[in-house]
């Protein structure tokens, strides 16, 4: 396996291999055009061609790398490894990026130069400064209650004989589509009204009542009703958190606890001495993405509120401007703005990097 | 990697095995005939022609049936994408350079976006207008006349209107309790009061709609407006002329919320309109006892009633009357209008088809849709209730566009519908609502 | 050895799996809620919650009685000894242990009804009806003008699993296999702007994709890739893509730097040390990436809106498109979302057993 570190492969082996490559990527995607109708042909075919010709791919790449010149030969392997994501980052992610940039200093119709207006509009206005509020409470609360709550799970479960069972069940809402989450949570605020002939359907309501209480419109007392929407958020993504932790305290050697235990560590003195310091980078992960995640969110006040009664969010405020009202410079505008809110974070994860010395 | 592939797989052959019993056959493409000199359709038999807009469901099922003729004759093929998502979708497709050859806007004021970046094609360098205008009363020929980067064009075809103007009840009960329908705002507000003193609520309304909520709040004031006003008011509310701050637009939401707001008016209570859909507001009133008696919307709103319910027994409507007589029997309405973006003779044929009756009569005849056009026939309403809304709206003095529709999406689709919200929940004032919504307005 | 510590850790807790009880109590609730709606009648639905189902103490009508005509229903009514206003006989009034009347409606109906207080078991009307109407998604029905009823097959909620799969198996694993590659040359290679292009990966992180959609649709325009298979891997692929690299970079470069090293001793190039070395460690990573990716995927909307368009509706579109016009559908909504759920849940319990102890522990030494 490893003794081929000078063995080139040869001018003809890799003509040839370069063609299969041709051949298999430009054939298969025909024939995936012509196959269309038969679902199940067309899936198998779709399935394999995909992840055969992805791997493939790397495989040519590598192979023409490891010809070069030895001097050069370890960057070219390295660009073969980042390359195609590099490549294809660029292309969906940062051009449209810097086109948006460009447009937030441009018209509505993206016709006229209008300066820092759009900025002015984005930092001013009170719906915006609502939706800052707002985010900053899912940021705030939603992130650190899915990691928190993650974090209790994955622990405890780890010490139970049911595990499974416990982390398939919080798992679950996960695989449901914000549609779905929409239907489920519209069920326990539900409010029907004051009056006679009213029965509340909503789960909360009917609890409530039933403790001769009387029923809220729930989604629309303010300001709290930001934490009855980040609460849905929070049974959607701790699953995710939970998934992640729980693999990384998977990992931790055996022999660090039992040493502990043998010592005398009761449960408390091995969690905050052992297990968190070791999963730490886990943790620091998995709070990123959530509170990214936070802060792009926009499909569950969509869902539940349209942005109404003091709960709209910055990606819904960008998403309404983008295409209901057609306004593409204030939309790019948000777009930017949401870029510059993350730089804190940004720079967190980097330092962390830096401490750990894995990016030098 | 293995393993993940395996297991991967095995899922996909586990669904595939138990879906394949429900395999469909596509139906095969109309097979394209040999060309023959005599047939005036050789040109474009066989082209496709794409098409995009709201229509789901029953109503694409409805539209493709009645198109069907069309396509039999003149062996164009009209694919019809329909999608609940449609306002968001179509714009990315448009500046994504894949726009349909014809797509169907619900609201005009979305068109309008399209044409003011020059996207759409000026039917009236293209299609036969003699015929078009011959066929449409003014009005909607104005409603369809936009302004492009280079002066006015004609951008679209009117294809089907929904009535709005409509109270719908529970006929059965209504009829049972002995109820009278009234034919004057004077008789409504006495129906109001008997029905609170039997101790039910009048109305049941619910303005809930996702992202959209609000919407139903914005119908009810232009009604109000429509009823309280001239109608040169309403034409200059409606272009931005007139205020939301002004008097008129004042006067117009105070009549709807001396309805909405009085005790007990509501099924629910002033927070429940919020939080009850719309669809699901009319629901009530088939309960077994109504819990509400009146419901105001557009004659859509017949397919959210519960099921097996029959039009004309079961439930029927009356004219929303007027509020001031000076102001005439106005109607409001809505409407889908088709817009042509690329430029192609089968394009061109199909949409000289839709501004003829003969485009809707299948819709028509099946029910929920009412022609604009001039050459469609009374007759071919089948049941009472659409033909009633047709005769409401041929007998109307005036007939307004829904004013949400016609304003720009900032306002039209955006703070009019959210103020009103805010303003309906109590978490706004009048004032607040009204001033957020005027510096909303585009410049 | 390990196992019998961990038994005796859980039998002398108790608390930890009360404390987790309670938590996946609260969790579940809310999806039992809908779990049961799913099989009730859509009227039922918004008559009454969904609990009502189980077995609870309620009224149940046992009879009626009419009022006399000349009544006032303004006055005080007298009915079985018991005098009340209008208002108090419509909530209900107890007249006798077990035996509450109520009155019918408004003042106009002149209809009392009679309730006793009884235990209702399981007897609720619970059907697979929503459940078929889903399977056989819009076998849509309306009578035509010669009141003809038209019935035809709408969209083929079987097709639209397959289409999903089609979508999300390659546009899982072609980003992790794309990622892993990327994640493994920022962690451990050289090369000329590696720091800048990670910083760009992590921030691209925080791009709503919203703003890549009109310049992607306008590629594939250009390239004939809408409306295909292959568009929506790679949107579906790029889109992950940040997400993936920054979970699996954290992961891989906290691999122990030895086993590289002594890799490198061996003689293995980058690609058999990436192949037989860290894409076997970093499973536990990969699967719970893949878990994440395909159910991004999977109950991806607007995406596959947008690129895939009608004809090779997935399931997410399938559903909205069920839902339609009649948007408060909720009964099938309700079946729907169950339906999308299965092949995800399939997948979670299949990749559930790659996040195992002791994987990195283990293949130091190697």
């Amino acid at each position: 396996m490893s003794r081929d570190i000078d063995s080139r492969w040869s001018p003809i082996t890799l003509a040839a291999l370069v063609i299969l490559t041709i051949v298999v990527l430009g054939g298969g995607f025909i024939l995936l055009q012509t196959i269309q109708d038969y679902k199940i042909l067309m899936t198998v075919f779709a399935v394999t061609w995909g992840l055969g010709s992805a791997a493939l791919l790397f495989f040519v790449l590598n192979a023409i790398a490891e010809t070069m010149p030895r001097k050069i030969r370890s960057v070219a392997v390295a660009f073969v490894f980042a390359g195609p994501a590099i490549v294809l980052l660029f292309w969906a992610l940062v051009i449209p990026t810097l086109r948006t940039l460009r447009l937030s200093f441009l018209g509505p119709h993206a016709d006229k130069f209008v300066g820092f207006d759009n900025f002015a509009f984005a930092f001013t206005d009170p719906i915006m400064l609502e939706s800052f509020r707002n985010n900053l409470l899912w940021m705030i609360f939603g992130t650190s209650f899915c990691v928190i709550m993650g974090l209790l799970i994955a622990v405890l479960a780890d010490k139970s004989r049911y595990e499974k069972v416990f982390k398939s069940l919080i798992f679950m809402p996960m695989a449901i589509s914000f549609v779905g989450a929409g239907v489920i949570w519209r069920f326990i605020y539900a409010y029907k009204g004051e009056g006679f002939n009213v029965t509340e359907i909503g789960l909360i309501n009917a609890i409530v009542t039933s403790f001769g209480g009387e029923a809220q419109a729930w989604l629309l007392v303010p300001f709290w009703n930001n934490f009855f929407l980040i609460v849905i958020m929070v049974w959607l993504q701790t699953g995710y958190a939970m998934v992640i932790i729980s693999s990384a305290i998977k990992a931790i050697p055996g022999e660090i606890n039992e040493a502990a235990w043998v010592d005398g560590a009761n449960s408390f003195t091995i969690f905050f001495k052992i297990t968190i310091p070791y999963i730490m980078p886990t943790i620091i992960t998995v709070t990123t993405t959530i509170l990214i995640f936070s802060l792009k969110l926009f499909d569950i006040v969509r869902v539940m509120t349209g942005g109404n009664f003091g709960t709209n969010v910055i990606a819904n405020e960008f998403y309404l401007r983008q295409f209901t009202y057609g306004n593409s410079g204030q939309a790019s505008a948000i777009a930017v703005v949401l870029l510059i809110v993350i730089v804190p974070v940004l720079m967190y994860n980097l330092r962390d990097f830096r401490r750990r010395r894995v990016l030098k | 990697m293995k393993k993940i592939l395996l297991i991967l797989l095995s899922v996909l052959l586990i669904a595939s095995f138990t879906l394949t019993g429900c395999q469909k056959k596509e139906e095969p493409a109309p097979a394209a005939t040999e060309k023959d000199a005599d047939d005036p359709y050789a040109e474009v038999r066989g082209t496709v022609v794409r098409m995009a807009g709201p229509f789901t469901d029953n109503d694409a099922i409805k539209f493709e049936e009645s198109v069907k003729s069309f396509e039999k004759m003149t062996g164009i093929d009209i694919q019809y994408e329909g999608s609940k998502e449609f306002e968001a979708s179509i714009g990315i497709s448009i500046e994504g350079g894949n726009a349909p050859d014809i797509v169907d806007f619900p609201q005009p004021g979305l068109l309008k976006n399209f044409v003011e970046k020059g996207y759409v094609v000026d039917l009236n360098k293209v299609l036969d207008m003699g015929k078009v205008k011959s066929n449409f009363i003014q009005s909607w020929l104005d409603m369809a006349t936009m302004k492009a980067p280079d002066g006015e064009i004609m951008a679209g075809i009117w294809g089907r209107v929904n009535g709005k103007s409509l109270v719908w009840y529970n006929k059965k009960e209504f009829d049972a309790a002995g109820y009278k329908v009234p034919k004057t705002w004077k008789e409504l507000v006495e129906l109001q009061k008997t029905i609170l003193a039997d101790g039910d609520s009048p109305w049941a309304v619910g303005i809930e709609s996702g992202a959209a909520t609000g919407w139903a709040a914005t119908d009810w004031v232009e009604e109000m407006m429509l009823r309280t006003t001239s109608l040169e008011n309403y034409d200059r509310w409606v272009a931005g002329e007139l205020k939301f701050d002004s008097p008129e637009v004042r006067k117009a939401i105070d009549a709807m919320a001396s309805i909405w707001f009085a005790k007990g008016m509501v099924y629910g209570g002033r927070k429940s309109i919020t939080t009850t859909s719309f669809g699901d507001a009319p629901k009530v009133m088939f309960e077994s006892p109504p819990k509400a008696w009146l419901h105001k919307q557009g004659n859509f709103i017949t397919s959210f009633f519960p099921d097996n319910l029959v039009a004309g027994t079961d439930y029927d409507f009356f004219y929303l009357p007027t509020v001031d007589t000076a102001y005439g029997k106005p109607v409001l309405v809505a409407g889908d209008i088709y817009a042509m973006f690329n430029d192609r003779p089968e394009v061109r044929m199909t949409m000289q088809y839709f501004a003829t009756g003969a485009s809707v009569e299948g819709w028509v005849k099946a029910g929920g849709a009412i022609s604009p056009h001039k050459d469609s026939k009374l007759s071919w309403y089948t049941n009472a209730v659409d033909r009633k809304v047709a005769e409401v709206i041929q007998n109307a003095t005036s007939v307004r566009f829904d004013g949400s529709d016609l304003m720009p999406g900032a306002v039209g689709a955006g703070s009019f519908w959210k103020e009103m919200t805010a303003y309906v929940s109590g978490a706004k004032t009048l004032d607040e609502a009204l001033k957020t919504i005027d510096a909303s307005w585009p410049k | 050895m390990r196992k019998k510590i961990k038994l005796n850790r859980s039998k002398s807790n108790p608390l930890i799996g009360i404390v987790l009880i309670v938590i996946v109590v609260l969790w579940t609730v809310p999806t039992l809620g809908v779990f049961i709606t799913s099989f009730r009648d859509s009227r039922d639905i918004y008559s009454s919650g969904w609990w009502t189902v189980l077995p609870h103490k309620d009224f149940v009508k046992t009879g009626e009685m009419e009022m006399p005509s000349e009544l006032d229903p303004d006055q005080p009514i007298e009915i079985e000894g018991v005098t009340a206003s209008f208002n108090e006989w419509r909530n209900g009034i107890e007249v006798e242990e077990g035996r509450t009347l109520k009155w019918y409606g408004n003042k106009r109906t002149r209809k009392v009804e009679i309730f006793e207080e009884k235990w209702i078991g399981f007897g609720a009307n619970l059907n697979l009806q929503n459940y078929r109407d889903v399977l056989s998604a819009g076998e849509i029905e309306y009578t035509d003008g010669e009141g003809n009823t038209i019935s035809r097959q709408g969209n083929n909620f079987s097709d639209a699993v397959l289409n999903s799969i089609a979508v999300s198996i390659p546009a899982t694993i072609i980003p992790i296999l794309i990622a892993a590659f990327a994640a493994y040359a920022f962690s451990w290679m050289e090369f000329p702007g590696r720091k800048p292009l990670f910083i760009i990966v992590v921030a691209l992180l925080v791009v709503p994709l919203q703003i890549a959609l009109i310049p992607i649709l306008r590629d594939f325009t250009k390239w004939g890739l809408n409306g295909t298979f292959v568009g929506m891997w790679l949107a579906h692929t790029s889109f992950g893509l940040p997400l993936a690299i920054y979970l699996l970079y954290n992961y891989i470069s906290n691999l122990p730097r030895d086993i590289f090293e002594s890799a490198y001793l061996d003689g293995a190039t980058p690609f058999v040390t990436f192949v037989k070395l860290v894409l076997p460690l970093s499973i536990p990573a990969l699967a719970s990436f893949a878990i994440f990716q395909f159910l991004w995927v999977w109950n991806d909307y607007l995406v596959a809106l947008v690129f895939l368009g009608d004809k090779n509706r997935v399931v997410t579109s399938a559903l909205a498109a069920m839902v339609g016009e009649k948007g408060q559908d909720w009964h099938l909504l309700t079946a729907g979302a169950f339906l999308s759920m299965i092949i995800p849940i399939a997948v979670f319990f299949g990749l559930q057993r790659f996040f195992v102890r002791g994987l990195t522990a283990g293949s130091v030494k190697g």
